[in-house]
Parts: structure tokens; sequence; C-alpha cells
């Protein structure tokens, strides 16, 4: 490819230039008017020099997609009453609740996860994509709060890994605002998902059949059997449950 | 509601055709109440449900209660309900626990079903058994109807450990901790 050099300053508005080249642009434009350092200290405040990662980490942290998901009364204050107009998730850009799983990035566990729903809410968790994040939301499922007792599981970080816990019984919306904010300055840091190893979560989504790591869950591979029995007419096709 | 002396008439029409079923009455903030010998249960309910004049045809309600350390410690309660008259009649039977003093530790309290008087008792009987381990014999289904079907243990049970994590308030630390 051959780099046709252009005097700076000299370049047609609109054309795609060079980062370099703008700098330049800038400089030439504002002569006469600043020197020396004055024009140097200019330049330097209106270009931002940045690595990919902190940029892709700034636009993670700034497009969230929650997934719309309520446990419990918390849920009225998150997702519901944060994405209103008093309270405004949008001004955080994260105004879009999904209703996939797939589809979102952010989980908010708003209420006690009982035990009978730790494993829905698991699976919920394991279908999202990287990066995901988890708010526990409330006393409840940070630590169960008030419900000590059989049915409730004593805080979500004994099954999934957990960024970001917010205190309150209910929490206020704008506790949940300043979570929320917190967790932004979490993502733009890019931290190491490692730690989730140890809830077995990193890698955990399940893949469609031919998929790039076609490895589903044994869940999903089961479920996915018995759909094709079904349809073949086997075992499972009088619509009885198989293994009932 | 069925008055203090009204309760004595229905004890007393019971004792003619079930002779003992009837162990005692308690009428207590107007609520009218019959403690049933458990093995008779279920002719007693079907004469309250059947008998002209009675026609509690309603269960509206069927629970148990763990009345540790009393003995017998169990007690399953039916609410009957008559519609037409609006009167409301309590059933209670005691129940004794077979794993108490030595006994079988994983052998459960046994009453008779009711299901066949009161299709509604199927999923309430499935939970006074998922709560209170009490076995309802008969039951089409006898079943966890909310716990997971793996779970261990009657969690309503009063000797059931609370169990989670203690709750540490700074009140209680100050005073107590």
């Amino acid at each position: 490819m051959e780099v046709k050099r252009q005097k700076a300053g000299d370049v047609p508005l609109g054309e795609r230039t060079t980062m370099r080249e703008r700098q330049l642009r800038a400089r030439n434009m504002l002569r006469g008017d600043l020197e020396g350092e004055e024009l140097e200290r200019y330049v330097e405040e209106r270009v931002v020099m940045t690595k990919f990662d902190q940029m892709l980490g700034w636009a993670r942290a700034n497009s969230m997609f929650p997934l719309t998901f309520g446990l419990a009364c918390c849920a009225i204050e998150a997702p519901i009453s944060i994405v209103t107009a008093r309270y405004d998730l949008a001004r955080f850009g994260a105004e879009a609740l999904r209703a996939s799983p797939r589809q979102a990035d952010l989980i908010i566990l708003s209420g006690r996860v009982s035990i009978k729903m730790a494993p829905v809410v698991r699976r919920l968790y394991d279908q999202m994509l990287e990066p995901k994040w988890v708010m526990a939301m409330g006393a409840c499922s940070s630590s169960a709060g008030m419900f000590s007792n059989y049915a409730v599981v004593q805080g979500a970080d004994k099954f999934m890994p957990v960024d970001i816990y917010v205190p309150g019984c209910p929490p206020r919306p704008e506790a949940v605002l300043y979570g929320f904010t917190k967790l932004q300055r979490k993502i733009m840091g890019s931290p190491d998902p490692g730690w989730r190893q140890r809830y077995n979560a990193n890698g955990s989504e399940e893949w469609a059949r031919g998929g790039p790591r076609s490895e589903p869950s044994g869940e999903a591979a089961e479920a996915y059997e018995r759909a094709r029995e079904q349809i073949a007419g086997g075992p499972g096709a009088t619509g009885e449950p198989v293994g009932a | 509601m069925p008055d203090a002396p009204g309760l004595e008439l229905i004890r007393g029409e019971i004792e003619q055709h079930h002779p003992g079923a009837v162990l005692d009455t308690s009428f207590d903030r107007g609520q009218a109440a019959l403690v049933v010998d458990p093995a008779q249960i279920v002719a007693v309910l079907s004469w309250l449900r059947e008998a002209p004049g009675q026609e509690y045809g309603f269960l509206s309600s069927l629970h148990a209660a763990d009345y540790l350390p009393a003995a017998p410690r169990f007690g399953v309660h039916y609410e009957l309900l008559n519609r037409d008259r609006v009167e409301r009649l309590r059933v209670k039977a005691m129940l004794a626990d077979p794993a108490a003093d030595g006994g079988d530790a994983e052998a459960l309290p046994e009453i008779d079903s009711c299901v066949d008087l009161f299709p509604t008792a199927e999923f309430q009987e499935r939970e006074v058994f998922d709560f209170f381990g009490i076995a309802f014999k008969g039951h089409p289904d006898l079943r966890r109807i909310l716990m997971p079907d793996d779970y261990v243990g009657w969690p309503q049970r009063r000797d059931f450990p609370v169990g989670g994590e203690p709750v540490r308030f700074t009140y209680n630390e100050r005073n107590y901790g």
C-alpha cells in the first residue's frame, strides 16, 4: 500500500486522517495565537491517548444491558424503579433491559434466593455471555437478611460469583444507582475474571450445537436428546416426561 | 359457627354414630373445635359432611401444628365450612410421634387421607407431609410439594434447626456479645 504524504494542515475537512495529522493541523490552526509551551499544552489537552483495553472497558461500562429479572420485593426498586423517569438508569447507559440472558450482561439479584430458585438463577447466569456481572441487591441476596431459615440460600455468593453488594432492605433506588456506578468503575478497570473459577463460572455458557465450542452442558444435551426423541417418535413421544 | 351448646350437640350426635370418636371439645374465643380420634377421622369428617343438619361441605383449610413438647405431639387441623349457614367447625386430630421415646427415628406419624371426601385436600396434605412429615395413608400422590424433592428433613417441626448464619446486630453485640 502506498503511503501518501501530505503536508499537515492541507487536508480538506471531513477526510479521514490519522491522529498525528489532526494533531499537527490543530497546531497549524492555532499558529500565531498561542506560542511555545502554551501551544503544546493546548494541543495535549485536546487529544486523548488511551489503551484499547481501557477504551473497551469504558464502552462496556457505559452500555450495560441488565437482565429483566426480579426475585422478590427488591424488584420494585430495581429494575422497575431505576428505569423510570425519576431515577433514570438511562443516564448511565443501561436503560435497555433485555428479557433474554443471552443478550444481557448484568443480572441484578433483587431479593431472596430460595433454594428452589437457586438452580434457575445459576442457569440464567450461565446462559449470559461473557463478560457478565452480578449485583447482589439488598440484604437477602447478599446474606439472606432476616431469612435465616431452611428455605433461603444464605447469600447468593454461595453458588455464583457476585461482583457488587448493595446493602439495604430494600436499598433505595439511589443506592442501586450508586452500586451501579461503582460496578461501572470496576468494569473500567478490566478486572481479571479468574476468581470466578472457584464457582466454575468461567466459560460456563451453553452453546448451541455446532457453535464455536459445541459442548453443551449436561442438562442442555439431555434436553436436546429428549426433543429429538420426541420428534422422532421415540420413548418420550407420548408426552410423558422421560425418566419420570 | 356453632355455639358451645351446639358443639356439645354435635358431639352427642357423633357419639351415637361413631362411639368414642370424639375425644374432647373446645370452645374458645367463639371458635368451636372437636378433638377426634385419628383412627376415625375420615368417618367423622364424612359424617359432618353428609349428615342432614350438618353438611359441612367445604374443607376451607387443612393444616398441621407441632405442639412439642406436648404429647401427643402433632395436630392435624381440618377447618370445615358450611357455606349456606356460614358456619365454621374445626376438627383436630392429635398424633403421637412414633420416633419419640426411642422409637424408630425414621418413622412418621400416620393418619388416613381425606382426599376422597375433599379433593382440595390433595395439595394441602402434600404440604403437611412436606413440612411436618405426617404421612397420609391412601393419598394418591404423597410427595413433597414446595421443598425440592431431594430435601432431607421436615422443616416446620419445632425441633428442626433454624439454620443459616446468626445475624449479629450492633445492639446484640453491645449488650450480649
